[in-house]
């Protein structure tokens, strides 16, 4: 029986010549990542173990980025934590303010992550680094702390659904509207303990800044991983950004599957989550033809859509506008680099004009911490991944996930909007 | 591993460690501070009720959401003596067993058992009572490998053993 893109990287990093669904495992890890609410738990954890250090000081990277620039004096102890951390045991890749972006954006833009690795972070949204064809998920602190200290992890060989993406996705849907789409198809477990592979001809259609969207999410859907097949898109990536050689896995082609899914991207619409689950879409045609939905923030940014190509996109909307009156535009480029590119482009410009603020690379709105947290009764549009009940503030406030296009939209006419309507 | 026995708290599908423990708090990873938080999205009656010992019984894909440790290791130190679901998300699962906060999954008891029952849990062969209804349950056994580091206490205790 052959197996999964995804077993095939397990298969080589546990030195097995093959694996199969349910085998446990101990495999080699690439890389190891934390942030600055992980990562000091998985400190302590490694102050309780008999080691003298960790085991790659190339290997592991430290980023702050949750409640950075420190939001209080309990996260700049955090951040001290870590810093002196890193310090201590000579991490090549700690990045600190000034360098640091939001983890997910900026590991792949360094070249730290390549296709057939095998990366744990202590961070849910790791699954990202699988649009480049790499395996890599989420883990808590203390796996984290192992991974640190002995270069591995161990593994319970997952079985896949695959999905086959057919056709090209009309103007305004994105990335974000496939993932939101094949979520509220799966549900929030439906891929629960399963890797989520992504193959088909549509595949070339979305670009790299689409692809970390869409496997960013597969935790949404419960999966242990998302991946894509390595093409030129992905080859032109990596020549631009890796630093390191890396090595092209593929699917067997009998590799077995637990189910299939074809997904044509040109039936495709704008898909947006209601509160309180990320499954809980609607396309926005459904959305026009109900009552109009009447929202007080909205934030674009974060490790599912900070990207480039989301600030252009967005952008895009808003060049010439203005946002509706009351409405609290908050844009937050990813990283550095691309908070750089965007002021080139012109496009940081558009955002002020059309009275949006921007900020600093942070993860702090998405999870309620700082830099847009919601009152009472407020509604947020959010680029965002998660619509969970408090997850940006107060227990009765309401989120609606939806792409950079739709967000942007709704920022100019302060109701979720279409951004063919304006 | 002794057995556990307590008060069931009971709650749906989906409890993610937003409401289990919510980011506001993630300024602390001091778990008696944490454990003053637990479950307050969801239930803010929960830390004022909950007595060492008491059961947390809910339905499928209990802790999705974020990979934040703090999420068990509050309601490890809240007194929760175990977490009985249907299924529980990947990373939560592994988190648990890496803290030593026993969970066990069983589709038939965590629709059955109601909130308020009096529950115990036989660890050694996966076997809960409701003692309320007098009636029991078979949860599923971990695979070997997973027993050895529950009983380690965690992940930690488990590599150090095998270190020394």
């Amino acid at each position: 029986m052959g197996m999964t893109m995804t077993q095939k990287i397990l298969a080589h990093a546990a030195h097995l010549p093959e694996v199969h669904a349910g085998q446990l495992i101990m495999a080699d890890l690439d890389l190891v990542l934390g942030n600055d609410i992980t990562s000091p738990v998985a400190i302590a954890e490694m102050g309780k173990m008999k080691t003298t250090g960790v085991f790659d000081k190339d290997k592991i990277a430290l980023v702050p980025d949750h409640f950075v620039p420190n939001k209080d004096i309990k996260s700049a102890e955090h951040c001290k934590c870590v810093r002196e951390f890193a310090r201590r045991n000579q991490i090549t890749n700690y990045f600190e303010v000034g360098e640091m972006g939001i983890e997910h954006a900026l590991l792949p833009e360094k070249g730290l992550t390549v296709p057939g690795d095998v990366i744990i972070g202590a961070d849910s949204h790791t699954c990202t680094y699988g649009a480049l064809g790499a395996f890599s998920t989420g883990v808590g602190s203390t796996d984290m702390a192992a991974g640190m200290a002995t270069g591995q992890a161990w593994f319970k060989v997952p079985s896949a659904i695959r999905f086959v993406l057919t056709g090209k996705p009309s103007q305004w849907v994105s990335g974000k509207d496939v993932i939101l789409h094949i979520i509220g198809m799966i549900g929030v477990d439906g891929a629960l303990y399963r890797s989520m592979e992504f193959t088909g001809p549509g595949v070339a259609e979305l670009g790299m800044d689409d692809r970390f969207t869409i496997a960013n999410m597969a935790i949404e859907a419960g999966g242990k991983n998302g991946i894509f097949p390595v093409d030129e898109v992905t080859k032109a990536y990596l020549k631009e950004h890796a630093t390191r050689e890396y090595t092209v896995y593929e699917a067997d082609e009998d590799a077995e599957y637990d189910e299939t899914y074809t997904i044509d991207l040109s039936a495709l619409r704008p898909t947006i989550s209601f509160p309180h689950l990320p499954e809980n879409t609607h396309t926005i045609d459904e959305i026009r033809a109900g009552e109009e939905i009447r929202i007080d923030q909205v934030v674009i940014g974060s490790c599912t859509n900070g990207r480039i190509e989301d600030l252009r996109c967005a952008a895009k909307v808003l060049k010439g506008r203005h946002v509706a009156e009351g409405i609290r535009l908050i844009v937050i480029p990813a990283t550095q680099k691309i908070y750089l590119q965007a002021m080139e482009e012109g496009l940081l410009r558009t955002f002020i004009e059309a009275g949006g603020v921007v900020s600093t690379p942070t993860c702090g709105p998405c999870l309620g911490g700082y830099m847009g947290v919601l009152a009472q009764g407020e509604r947020c549009v959010s680029t965002t991944n998660r619509n969970f009940v408090g997850r940006m503030g107060h227990v009765d406030s309401e989120i609606y996930l939806a792409s950079p296009a739709v967000a942007a939209a709704s920022a100019v006419t302060g109701k979720i909007s279409d951004p063919t309507e304006l | 591993m002794e057995n556990a026995k307590g008060r069931v708290f009971q709650y749906g599908d989906n409890v993610d460690t937003d409401v289990i423990i919510p980011a506001r708090y993630l300024n602390s990873s001091d778990p008696a501070e944490l454990a003053k938080h637990c479950m307050e999205d969801i239930d803010k009656d929960f830390v004022n009720r909950v007595q060492p010992g008491d059961i947390i019984v809910a339905h499928k894909n209990f802790g999705c959401g974020s990979s934040r440790e703090h999420a068990p290791i509050s309601i490890k130190a809240a007194g929760v003596s175990c977490v009985i679901a249907e299924t529980f998300a990947r990373i939560f699962y592994r988190n648990a067993i890496n803290i030593g906060l026993p969970i066990i999954e069983c589709p038939e008891a965590s629709k059955e058992i109601r909130d308020g029952d009096t529950v115990e849990i036989d660890f050694s062969t996966g076997v809960i009572t409701d003692v309320t209804t007098g009636k029991t349950y078979q949860g599923q056994a971990f695979p070997a490998f997973m027993q050895k580091i529950i009983d380690s206490e965690g992940l930690v205790n488990f590599i150090n053993q095998k270190e020394a």
